[in-house]
């Protein structure tokens, strides 16, 4: 269809037809005020702050809810507009307490943005406002009703964004009061999603009332490292420490998503458990030692065990920026000489990149999540365990008609839209999706998600069924952690390198490792293998990269205290291969990214396999990892650019049996979880723990 | 049962069979020409029935006075979806007392009024949505359509005629909003009674996402007629464009307030003075709420004027539900203002600002000011207020209490003066009440 | 919670009575038939009512403080409802309801320390033509005077 021509204060402006003329306006930089309307969720017409005139109507019109019409002319800012915005806020700010000296909002609110510009300078309002106490609806969520300007943003995103529910609106006309869904309580996702929406300061995290006004805080736009979907946080830093968490521009993959992890369980980071000095272990006890001693501790052992010609093993991290894990690894085959070097593996990426061999554009984006007709998902609880690609499925139903299909073993979510659902058990699955053949030949395009039920020669069938629709497939193997991606790509494997490339001798996989009874040196950087498995090697020297005393880390010779991924530049991968850039927030004292550590190791050791700073390091990687060549001004400007890190045979087994995802939910996040004060405190917050009755 | 006698210049259409032993029985119903237009209209084709109404001029008696046939022909024909007839007997609107009479005495008249509108549209489901207080009329509409039920005229194959058609009653629960025929969808749908976003209009998206149509209690009352009798006796009882006639409810300062059946057009003044028997204890009238208390008054050099649609919407205000409420001399003004904005503030649902807040804040201001704390300035900012809520909210009910507020403090400035500086109210004589 | 047999064989019939998997429509009338039985509102009602209809108790909790009529506190055996809207009010309907404050011993909302009686001032109730109007539960009461009022509540009183 052509577009619409309208004209909005004297411009003349083309628009696809269904554009509402407030979108119109934004389109050639007119802003239309408003409350309630919030992109991607439903009009309400609520806050009636976009009246805009339009000619040959009698009223004012809503811009929210209003298509362009062709030949229409709209003013925006004409006397009577601003009239009525006037006295729109002249009504709303009756009843409103105008705390904003003590408010959490202040100097981020948009009620006092609008009132600055269009609001009534003096109050002819005298007379007794209303007044109800503030409640607490959850370790998380505050409520202030009087603050509260009922544009109904919350619900609509708890509602349509999260498929929650857990808001709603109770009592009648101006005693109307956003509610939550367990008469005093709320029982949720707990995801803030409701907080970070609301214009004014009625709803307000637990984390950060009172601790702040927003200009005190410098803004440092990051990812978040509890799991593998990396969406961009912003993290509210003062005085080196963290106060807030959210995506406040929206920018970044994930848009206005954040999830409780995202958004609340950067708390890890001031963990009074978190290691601040290296400890090396004496007379069988683990004492603090400056850095100079641990190093050298640590380089002294390594360069005696490599003259004789002893047995190295390292696991690295699925959190750590693949500048980091490629350096390891580096340091693993070029410093000790060993291949000896794994990680936790969550998903079968080896092998579905094998199976893509050959086709281009077949990993699927976060945005294609959001934007394909059609999408499958396989094994996975993706609300609790990937919740910002299940966010964007939900968003592609609600504004593309998407056609959802789910094959889960147990209920999910996503089932809430899917055109069609089945209930499988474990490793049916595969028999299961075959049923759904004739309805997904059917769709014009399909995109299948797949968590770690299908690995090894399944994913193999998987794709043979995919080529077999005559339809555009694309996949994504779901991974666990911020970086799973990565640390594959990155080459923290025993039989490939960087890119998948093969390796003329292959080490010892994880689970040989931890059996070699001769190991002589096991090096850890941010994993905790030890926490299931026993080191089978009594004799090996431990050296642990963490920020906690975990209980690898116990068994350590010598702990280096790590820098976490709020502290360190760098890239990580998503799991739809997306890479961005880590930014540091702030410094914890004593620690040092694990970048840092191994270099300043191999420098003590008198190797040299090259400069450490993260750019290097990341110049040397898009020259040598296929894909990751990246055009870098999109990741320098917080764009998340996606790689392909192989097109070809991958020729090594990705040993299915060790790729176990960990089955975090939304309120647990690998290791670090537990030491996110916020996240155990909503874990133990028991349904009944506000239970006083509501005034 | 009837309330107050019925008047001799009353043109009894829709409530001739009032007062009839048993009025409300299928007996009394079908021996009193009950179920003929049904059977007629089963002769008519949907198109016909439709243009009948149409040339009857019937507009709707709920308040906006929209015209039926027009309405009807909005139901889109070929939906895939079942469509519905609702009818609104929420009756909530100040001064109205009508509809509650017609389910009372009457209920088989409504019934096949919404058979004919169902065979119109095509519907073959109806929800008689009753207020909550009138728990005794959803127990009368009940056991009229049982009766009907039983004996043929509801159900499967309705005397043989093929038509299919079941009726339902569904209890409000107090809430004048739901009366607005968008939020009663959401509200029979089990929610709170918010209004929807127009368009889409309900006769294409109404209740459970289906075609609905929408029309008050009297509204379909007097389908039976139009049908049976002819579009044209109907139409030429009002003036042009304003069909038929309308039940009256006559309340306030007059001798014999009662609901009366008027032809539409008949003048204001014999209503108060010959059918209302006169101001009571002969007190001056002050001014007149036309037809409910959302409708701007009247005041007493204004109420020579014929009562219909067209006429009352050239004098600025409406011809409404019918609820014509007269006021006399010693009505203080400031008080009743403050009630009507007592009641909108209450019954605003609370969806939009200007509505919620206006509302709130007016009600305030003019107790306040009742109390004798008002100042000079509140006067001009009652009704600058009013007119920043007028137009602005989502639904009519913003309008609805700007309306009468807006025409109060213009149209009796004196009474609000009279108030000022802390003078007691000047009528508070006159507020020994007359229970009459 | 379990209702009186006429109560469920009520309910039966309204779920029945709305299209098919659209339940939810039986809430407002639900709620108000089952708290003419069981005298209020409470949480245990909403989450009954919300697994017979098949919604959230939120989304109960959303319409009982919606509609005036519905109830989270006990009410008075007779709760006395005095219209004191547009055409009752220049009837005497706000002395009336003065009238029954005092004769009750209680205020708008309140209800009598031994539970016969609560006293609301209500809106319009239909009856404009009959002003002033109260009902007593359900039941109308036209051209109400103080005097008649007294009658009525003293005849009740008697019957308890
Ligand atoms: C706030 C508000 C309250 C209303 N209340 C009623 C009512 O109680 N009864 C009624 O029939 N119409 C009421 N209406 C009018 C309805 O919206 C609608 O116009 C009417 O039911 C249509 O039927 P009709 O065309 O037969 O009049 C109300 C409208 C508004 C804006
Ligand atoms: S709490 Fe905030 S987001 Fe929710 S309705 Fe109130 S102002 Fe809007
Ligand atoms: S004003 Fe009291 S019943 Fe209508």
């Amino acid at each position: 269809m052509s577009d619409i021509n309208l004209t909005i204060d004297g411009q003349a402006v083309k628009a696809a037809p269904g554009t509402l003329v407030i979108n119109a306006a934004k389109q050639v930089g007119i802003e239309i005020p408003s409350f309630c309307y919030y992109d991607g969720l439903q009009s309400v017409a609520a806050c009636r702050m976009c009246l805009v005139e339009i000619e040959k109507t009698p009223k004012l019109q809503v811009a929210c809810t209003t298509p362009v019409a062709e030949g229409m002319v709209v003013r925006t800012e004409s006397p009577t507009v601003r009239e009525a915005r006037k006295g729109t806020i002249e009504f709303l700010l009756t009843n409103h307490p105008l705390d904003c000296p003590v408010c959490d909002k202040g100097g981020e609110c948009e009620l006092q943005d609008m009132t600055f510009r269009y609001g009534a300078g003096e109050s002819r309002f005298v007379e007794q406002k209303l007044h109800v106490d503030e409640q607490q609806w959850s370790p998380v969520v505050f409520f202030d009703a009087p603050r509260c300007i009922l544009c109904y943003r919350c619900v609509r995103v708890c509602d349509e964004g999260m498929g929650v529910n857990a808001l709603g609106v109770i009592n009648r006309g101006a005693h109307a009061e956003i509610a939550p869904n367990h008469f005093d309580h709320l029982e949720c996702d707990e995801c803030g999603m409701c907080i970070d929406i609301c214009p004014v300061g009625a709803l307000t995290s637990g984390m950060y009332r009172y601790k702040t006004r927003p200009w005190e805080m410098h803004h440092v736009g990051t990812i978040c490292t509890h799991c593998s979907n990396g969406c961009k946080t912003t993290l509210g830093v003062r005085n080196n420490q963290i106060i807030r968490g959210n995506n406040r521009d929206q920018s970044g993959i994930n848009g206005e998503f954040l999830c409780i992890k995202g958004r609340y369980a950067f708390d890890f980071v001031h963990s009074p458990e978190r290691l601040q000095s290296p400890m090396l272990r004496k007379n069988g006890a683990l004492e603090p030692v400056s850095w100079a001693e641990a190093l050298s501790a640590v380089a002294q052992k390594l360069k005696e065990v490599k003259a004789r010609g002893g047995k190295f093993a390292v696991i690295g991290s699925n959190h750590t920026t693949n500048e980091e894990n490629y350096y390891l690894q580096k340091f693993a085959r070029e410093a000790l000489g060993t291949a000896s070097i794994d990680h936790h593996r969550t998903g079968d990426v080896p092998t579905l990149l094998d199976a893509l061999s050959g086709k281009t554009g077949a990993l699927a984006t976060t945005d294609d999540l959001y934007n394909r007709k059609a999408i499958l998902v396989i094994g996975s609880d993706l609300s609790q365990q990937h919740p910002f690609l299940a966010f964007q499925i939900r968003a592609n139903y609600r504004h593309h008609n998407a056609h959802i299909y789910t094959v889960t073993a147990g209920p999910v979510r996503e089932q809430k839209q899917a055109v069609r659902s089945i209930m499988t058990i474990p490793g049916q699955e595969l028999e299961d999706v075959e049923s759904l053949r004739d309805q997904l030949k059917a769709e014009p395009e399909l995109v299948i998600v797949f968590g770690d039920a299908i690995k090894g020669d399944g994913v193999h069938k998987l794709v043979a069924f995919g080529d077999s629709l005559g339809i555009p497939v694309k996949y994504v193997c779901l991974v666990d952690y911020s970086n799973s991606r990565g640390a594959s790509d990155m080459g923290l494997s025993p039989r490939l390198g960087p890119g998948y490339r093969p390796v003329s001798e292959p080490g010892l996989a994880y689970d040989e490792i931890l059996a070699a009874a001769d190991l002589d040196v096991f090096w850890v950087v941010g994993a905790n293998p030890l926490k299931q498995n026993a080191l089978a090697s009594e004799k090996a020297f431990v050296v642990v990269n963490e920020m906690f005393l975990t209980e690898t880390a116990l068994r350590a010779d010598v702990v280096f205290p790590a820098a976490s991924a709020y502290e360190k530049n760098g890239t990580v991968t998503n799991v739809c291969g997306e890479v961005q850039r880590l930014k540091a927030g702030l410094q914890v004292m004593g620690t040092k990214p694990d970048l840092e550590i191994i270099g300043l190791v191999s420098k003590e050791m008198g190797i040299n396999i090259g400069i450490w700073t993260h750019d290097k390091v990341f110049d040397e990687i898009r020259t040598s990892v296929h894909g990751y060549n990246i055009p870098l001004p999109i990741v320098a400007s917080g764009g998340a650019a996606q790689t392909t890190p192989v097109n070809g045979h991958v020729p090594a087994s990705s040993r299915p049996d060790l790729i176990q995802s960990s089955r975090d939910t939304l309120f647990t996040s690998g290791s670090l979880g537990r030491y996110s004060k916020t996240l155990s405190s909503v874990l133990e917050a028991p349904g009944g723990l506000y239970s006083g009755e509501r005034p | 049962m009837l309330y107050n006698d019925p008047h001799p210049l009353e043109v009894k259409i829709v409530t001739k069979r009032f007062g009839l032993p048993n009025s409300a029985s299928l007996d009394t119903y079908l021996a009193t020409d009950g179920f003929k237009a049904f059977f007629k209209a089963m002769e008519m084709t949907p198109e016909q029935i439709i243009e009948e109404v149409k040339l009857s001029a019937l507009r709707g008696r709920g308040g906006a006075g929209f015209p039926a046939g027009l309405k009807w022909s909005f139901v889109p024909r070929n939906s895939p979806l079942p469509k519905y007839v609702i009818i609104n007997a929420d009756e909530s609107e100040p001064g109205t007392c009508k509809d509650r009479l017609l389910m009372e005495n009457d209920p088989h008249q409504l019934l096949e009024g919404i058979l004919i509108a169902g065979r119109a549209i095509g519907a073959h489901k109806g929800y008689i949505y009753i207020r909550g207080e009138y728990r005794y009329l959803i127990e009368a509409m009940d056991r009229a359509i049982s009766e009907a039920y039983a004996r043929g005229y509801l159900g499967k194959n309705i005397q043989d005629t093929g038509f299919d058609f079941d009726i339902y009653t569904h209890s409000g629960a107090g809430a004048y909003e739901c009366g607005e025929e968008t939020a009663l969808l959401d509200s029979i749908e089990g929610k709170r009674g918010i209004p929807r976003m127009k368009p889409p209009f309900p006769a294409v998206v109404g209740a459970w996402q289906a075609p609905t149509l929408i029309n008050n209690v009297e509204t379909l009352s007097a389908v039976p007629a139009i049908i049976r009798d002819g579009a044209a006796a109907f139409a030429a009882l009002g003036p042009p464009k304003n069909g038929g006639t309308r039940m009256i409810c006559l309340s306030g300062h007059i001798n014999k307030p009662g609901v009366y059946e008027l032809p539409v057009g008949f003048n204001l003044l014999r209503m108060i003075y010959e059918v209302g028997g006169g101001m009571r204890n002969g007190k001056k009238l002050k001014a007149v709420v036309p037809g409910g208390s959302s409708c701007p008054l009247l005041k007493a050099e204004e109420c020579d004027i014929p009562m219909d649609f067209d006429t009352l919407a050239k004098v600025k205000s409406m011809l409404g539900s019918g609820g014509t409420v007269v006021l006399d001399e010693d009505t203080c003004m400031v008080r009743f203002a403050l009630r009507i904005m007592k009641f909108y503030a209450h019954e605003s649902c609370g969806w939009c600002i200007p509505c919620r807040e206006g509302t709130t804040w007016l009600k305030k201001m003019l107790q306040r000011f009742h109390d004798g704390g008002g100042q000079k300035s509140d006067i001009p900012l009652i009704g600058e207020l009013s007119k920043n809520m007028l137009g602005r909210t989502f639904c009519a009910l913003g309008d609805a209490a700007a309306m009468p507020t807006i025409s109060i403090v213009e149209k009796f400035p004196e009474d609000f003066e009279a108030h000022l500086n802390g003078r007691p109210c000047p009528y508070a004589h006159a507020a020994e009440p007359v229970f009459a | 919670m379990t209702f009186s047999p006429e109560l469920e064989a009520r309910f039966a019939k309204m779920l029945e009575s709305y299209p098919p998997g659209r339940t939810r429509s039986a809430v407002v009338p639900m709620l108000l038939y089952a708290q003419d039985e069981v005298g209020h509102i409470s949480h245990e009602l909403i989450e009954e009512v919300a697994r017979r209809c098949k919604v959230t108790p939120l989304q109960v909790d959303e319409v009982v403080g919606y509609y005036s009529m519905l109830h989270k506190k006990p009410q008075g055996k007779v709760h006395v409802q005095v219209c004191t809207n547009i055409s009752c009010l220049i009837d005497g309907g706000e002395e009336l309801f003065q009238h029954a404050s005092k004769t009750l011993g209680i205020g708008n909302k309140e209800t009598t320390p031994d539970g016969q009686f609560s006293l609301e001032e209500v809106e319009c109730i239909g009856a404009c033509s009959w002003a002033p109007a109260i009902q007593m539960n359900y039941d109308f009461h036209h051209h109400v005077t103080p005097e008649k009022l007294d009658k009525l509540i003293d005849e009740l009183r008697r019957k308890q």
